[in-house]
């Protein structure tokens, strides 16, 4: 199958330029970027399904050339989702611009606390002293 | 056999309720059931001894070869005596143990644990599926990691829990490897058909070893034994069931089940009677030492189930005789033994060795029930224990190899244990009953009267199982009788043991009698020998190996979370999309194949759309206003639909265009409260960054796509829908059809990401109950009053004309707004209903309901938009998922597979045949869903939003 260039220049496009916006600290700019992504996700589904052709609608042509409906089904479910998820995201940034007059997204402390915690080989985890707790429960050795 | 499984999983499922409303007596009645059930097996025996024992076979799973299948052979049938006769007795005594205060300490979900462990037990030992074999040994894991850290406020009994858990199904996991290893070579997962026929080779005896894994953790033989005595944190019921009689014995069973097929490959040999015999001395050598009561019958338990695995696995006739007949006396006495320690401990407080004194005298029934199973435990008659060990010690008198062989060794080592069983079996007695020296307790004093007499279960539960093995005694050669079946597998040979009180004065009975001396020497030298355990440390301790090890794992899980897991959300995402880029790059290095041919362009318009997509998508990364960026990015996304409509998916370029416009709408909404330019200004250095990882990731992309089209070779998997569309699916919209039919389970799901988005939008806005509460009187308020102020009959073009600051209406909108609702609603209706054959459908019919709903939104706030439709979003959501999991289910009523779609003509006068297609119903349910959605955004993002502006600017 010889895939369309136009197609998958403009997929690459909008998913390069996606990243670089996805990789912003602004939850706003992130979706956006989001946004972006998901455009070029879906013109990739149509470089995948080969050669534009007829509505798939029956009787609306000879049915030999029409474009293959799997992906279109699979895409328009996809975009659907997207609306929901835009509406959440933003419902997310609005929250935080509630709670710090901004929409960025802050260092996530645990991460941070574990980072650290690998950095010290700090190992003070409950699971570390099971077997010290088990004997001391019983008196397990004579002493 | 499936019957009573099921039982017992009614029981358990019932006996939460049971213990609310009759307490500690709830027992009893769940006792029933494995005392049904020990009934049936016994009632069953006729059948059971014969060539073609009863069977029951149910489909399950047939993909997978699994089947709910249960035989009840010989073995099968004496194992559930043991679970389910001792289940049933043990569920007794718990009717005395517990308290009635610990009813709301989760005695209810215990008491459905034990149940529901029996009933698992019951399954495994009566199952002939491998597969199922394994889901029911998985249960009773689970199971047991409920029962023992059944006190979860204590630390220790979680971590033992956890401990016993980790341990036993990682041996779990190595036998399910080793079964499917086993049964894909033989083709059968068929217990009986296995042993059949065995098969051979490496690749079967590494699944043999695997087995063995499974059966080596579960029966806590060497090197994994550590887990039974940090297991005696579960109540002592507990102990006396699943470290007794039931959980540990499922590995000797498995050992027993599959000796006749794989004891003479010398890797079995080697792993289950080396294993077995270090077990049985090891186990005996820690049990010397204990003053913890049950620690002393835990360690004791390790060597005895080193003792029995050795002689089950062992594969002579001999040896499994005796196997079988110590598997029978060891749940008796060593589950009665259990018992009496927890009645003691109930009675007196304690089970401190050093403590207690002169019991014994205070509670004479139950120190005579001890007493008869401390005699089957140390091998003395007139008990099925000291048959068992003659036999044993009978079958291993005649070592095949010469007395400088393995056997030789194995009997040595039998020996030797069974001096160190009597040994601690005496110490065992003398700690709980015997009266001792004061000196002895130290500082926390001596425990010498029974604080409460126990209640009368407490003794006869436990009094029952020492008869029970008194009985056996003289019985034995009836019980031989009963297990030939089994043990006739194995020839006889010359000279085969019995099991018997009296063979006459043979070389075994000399043996025993050593035994008993030394052992009694062992005892009254205790001190001595204490001394030389002191000195003498073990140079390894598998406890804390299996320590280090979880030590590892946790180090390992610290050192690559906190690597990777920096904090900074753009850093995990960036190394996400590195890992993204640099797979594919490794496989696009390698070489891969290329198209022969591309097109440029399906059509010129193409390549215009394309350019103006490419331009706003670069203009967008550059835009440092949030409106702009928004702007540009829907450029995008309009393009983007153009391009769905030249490649010939309408249907896909009209749901992309109204999506877009909803998202403007919804990005201004929100966007009113934020700042005008993002607040992020990153430094140049890591714009490059971003843009090099941007670049990276494109390039990849465009390879993939490339590479992906050039190997492609099927055709494409729609030509045969293209076909069935119209037949099965009553639509000429065959994307349509794909939707609400042929992948409807799919859309099911998406429905329910819907929903999920909405409610969070909800509480991330509302963010309280009262909120919500607030919302739904205003509501109800517009609802009463919508009529009287309609009746007043002045001229307004929209609801809401009298509730608006005048300066902020605007009247042309508010006539637009009145004419074109309605045919825009109606507009929507019709793509419902059209969308089936034409472009359309659920999901498009409900964004445009949805652009209807935000017009009116627009022209007259949140009041109009309750006026509009004056129901809550989730009645919308929760209805449309309703409908359409209703018609997904409707069909099964019928006899048909879910979803199933029906094309019905419904004659009516005036209009003709009017088409009916079934799935039209799920298609409604989409489309409430989405316009659920829809308001849900507006009521939230709009009019939420409205009123938090305007109390700001009030307050």
């Amino acid at each position: 199958m010889s895939p369309n260039i136009a197609l998958v220049l403009v997929a690459a496009t909008l998913i390069g330029t996606g990243v670089y916006l996805l990789l912003a600290r602004s939850i706003v700019r992130a979706l956006v970027g989001f946004l972006l992504m998901g455009n070029g996700i879906n013109i990739l589904f149509m470089v995948s399904s080969g050669p534009a052709g007829e509505v798939p609608i029956l009787g609306h042509g000879d049915g030999d050339r029409m474009a293959d409906p799997i992906p279109q089904a699979l895409v328009l479910t996809a975009i659907v989702i997207t609306l929901a998820m835009v509406a959440f995201v933003l419902s997310l940034a609005h929250r935080a611009w509630q709670l710090g007059r901004d929409d960025l997204l802050e260092d996530d402390e645990e991460s941070v606390r574990i980072h650290r915690r690998a950095e010290e080989n700090d190992l003070s985890d409950e699971s570390r002293d099971d077997a010290d707790v088990i004997a001391a429960e019983f008196a397990e050795e004579d002493e | 056999m499936l019957a009573l499984v099921v039982a017992h999983a009614v029981a358990a499922l019932l006996a939460p309720v049971l213990v609310r409303f009759l307490g500690t007596r709830a027992f009893v009645p769940l006792a029933v059931v494995p005392a049904v059930t020990a009934g049936y097996a016994a009632w069953q025996f006729p059948r059971v001894d014969t060539d073609a024992p009863p069977l029951e076979q149910f489909g399950w799973v047939e993909s997978l070869n699994l089947t709910l299948t249960f035989r009840m052979d010989t073995l099968a049938w004496l194992m559930t005596l043991i679970v389910s006769g001792v289940g049933a007795l043990v569920l007794l005594y718990c009717a005395h143990y517990f308290d009635d205060r610990e009813r709301s300490k989760g005695l209810g979900l215990f008491a459905g644990s034990l149940t529901a462990f029996a009933g698992a037990m019951l399954g495994l030992v009566t199952t002939d599926d491998m597969l199922l074999l394994y889901v029911f040994w998985e249960l009773t894991t689970i199971l047991s990691y409920l029962l023992i850290g059944y006190v979860m406020t204590s630390r220790a009994s979680v971590a033992a829990a956890k401990q016993a858990l980790l341990v036993t199904t990682f041996g779990g996991l190595a036998m399910l490897v080793g079964l499917i290893m086993i049964g894909q070579t033989q083709g059968t997962y068929r217990i009986s058909e296995i042993l059949a026929d065995p098969g051979s080779g490496t690749y079967l005896t590494w699944g043999v070893v695997l087995l063995l894994v499974g059966a080596v953790t579960k029966s806590a033989l060497i090197p994994f034994h550590f887990w039974l005595p940090g297991a005696m944190a579960a109540p002592t019921p507990v102990s006396a069931y699943l470290h007794a009689a039931a959980m540990v014995k499922a590995g000797v069973y498995l050992v027993a089940r599959f000796a006749p097929a794989y004891a003479d490959l010398p890797a079995w040999r080697y792993t289950v009677v080396v294993l077995g015999a270090g077990t049985l001395l090891l186990g005996g050598y820690r049990s010397l030492r204990q003053y913890d009561l049950k620690l002393l019958l835990a360690y004791g338990t390790i060597s005895q189930l080193g003792f029995i695995t050795l002689l089950v696995g062992y594969g002579t006739h001999g040896a499994t005789l005796a196997g079988l007949g110590m598997l029978l006396a060891h749940s008796l006495f060593k589950s009665c033994l259990f018992l009496t320690v927890g009645t003691v401990e109930h009675a007196t407080g304690t089970r401190d060795i050093r403590r207690l004194s002169g019991v014994g005298a205070r509670m004479p029934w139950l120190t005579a029930a001890a007493a008869v199973a401390s005699l089957s435990m140390a091998g003395l008659p007139p008990v099925l224990g000291f048959v068992g060990k003659e036999a044993a010690l009978h079958a291993l008198l005649h070592p095949a190899g010469g007395w400088w062989s393995f056997d030789g060794v194995m009997l040595l080592a039998v020996a030797s244990g069974s001096v160190i069983t009597f040994g601690y079996t005496a110490r065992f007695m003398w700690g709980a009953f015997a009266r001792k020296d004061p000196v002895l307790a130290g500082d926390a004093g001596q425990v010498t009267t029974v604080a409460h007499h126990p209640e009368y279960l407490l003794v006869t539960v436990p009094v029952v199982l020492a008869l029970a093995g008194l009985a056996l005694g003289p019985l034995s050669p009836v019980l031989e009788d009963l297990l030939a079946r089994h043990t006739s597998v194995f020839p006889a040979g010359e000279d085969p043991a019995h099991l018997a009180l009296w063979s006459g004065l043979t070389p075994a009975l000399g043996l025993s009698v050593v035994i008993w001396v030394l052992g009694g020497l062992l005892f009254l030298g205790s001190a001595p020998v204490a001394a030389v355990q002191r000195r003498l440390q073990l140079p390894y301790d598998a406890g804390r190996s299996y320590q280090h090890l979880v030590r590892g794992v946790d180090r390992l899980a610290l050192e690559v979370t906190g690597g990777f897991q920096r904090g900074s959300l753009p850093t995990l995402l960036a190394i996400i999309l590195l890992v993204l880029v640099a797979l594919p790059t490794v496989v696009l290095v390698r070489g891969v194949t290329w198209p022969s041919g591309v097109r440029w362009f399906d059509t010129p318009a193409q390549v215009g759309v394309a350019l103006v997509i490419v331009v706003a998508a670069i203009a967008t990364t550059r835009a440092r206003r949030r409106l702009r960026a928004v702007f540009l990015a829907s450029v995008t996304g309009y393009g983007t639909a153009l391009l769905f409509l030249l490649h010939g998916a309408p249907d896909l370029a009209l749901t992309q265009v109204l999506v877009e416009t909803v998202t403007l709408v919804v990005f201004v909404l929100v966007l009113r409260r934020l700042s005008g330019r993002f607040p992020d200004d990153p430094s140049v250095l890591t714009r490059r960054l971003r843009g090099l990882l941007g670049l990276a990731t494109g390039l990849v992309v465009a390879a993939v796509a490339l590479t992906a089209a050039a190997v492609r070779t099927h055709e494409p998997s729609a030509k045969g829908l293209i076909e069935t569309a119209k037949e099965y699916g009553g639509g000429n919209n065959i994307v349509n059809v794909i939707l609400v039919d042929v992948r409807a389970w799919d859309t099911m799901g998406e429905l329910s990401v819907v929903l999920a988005a909405a409610t969070g939008v909800t509480s991330l806005i509302f963010l309280k109950q009262d909120a919500v509460i607030r919302a739904r009187r205003a509501l109800r308020h517009t609802w009463r009053n919508r009529t009287t102020v309609e009746e007043e009959g002045t001229t307004r073009w929209i609801a809401a004309a009298p509730q608006l600051d005048p300066s902020r209406r605007s009247t042309i909108f508010e006539v637009v707004t009145r004419i074109v609702f309605h045919t825009i609603m109606l507009w929507s209706v019709y793509l419902l209903f059209s969308g089936h054959n034409a472009p359309g459908g659920g999901f498009a019919a409900g964004l445009v309901a949805g652009l209807a709903l935000a017009l009116r939104y627009l022209a007259g706030r949140g009041y109009e938009l309750r006026v509009a439709l004056p129901v809550m979003p989730g009645l919308l959501l929760g209805g449309g998922l309703f409908i359409a999991g209703a018609s997904a289910i409707l069909p099964m009523f019928l006899g048909s597979p879910p979803l199933r779609t029906w094309v019905v003509d419904v004659p009516l006068p005036l209009i003709g045949d009017v088409h009916l297609v079934t799935s039209l119903l799920f298609d409604i349910g989409v489309y409430l869903v989405v316009i659920g959605l829809m308001l849900d955004i507006l009521r939230s993002l709009g009019s939420a939003l409205d009123d938090q502006i305007t109390e700001e600017e009030a307050g």
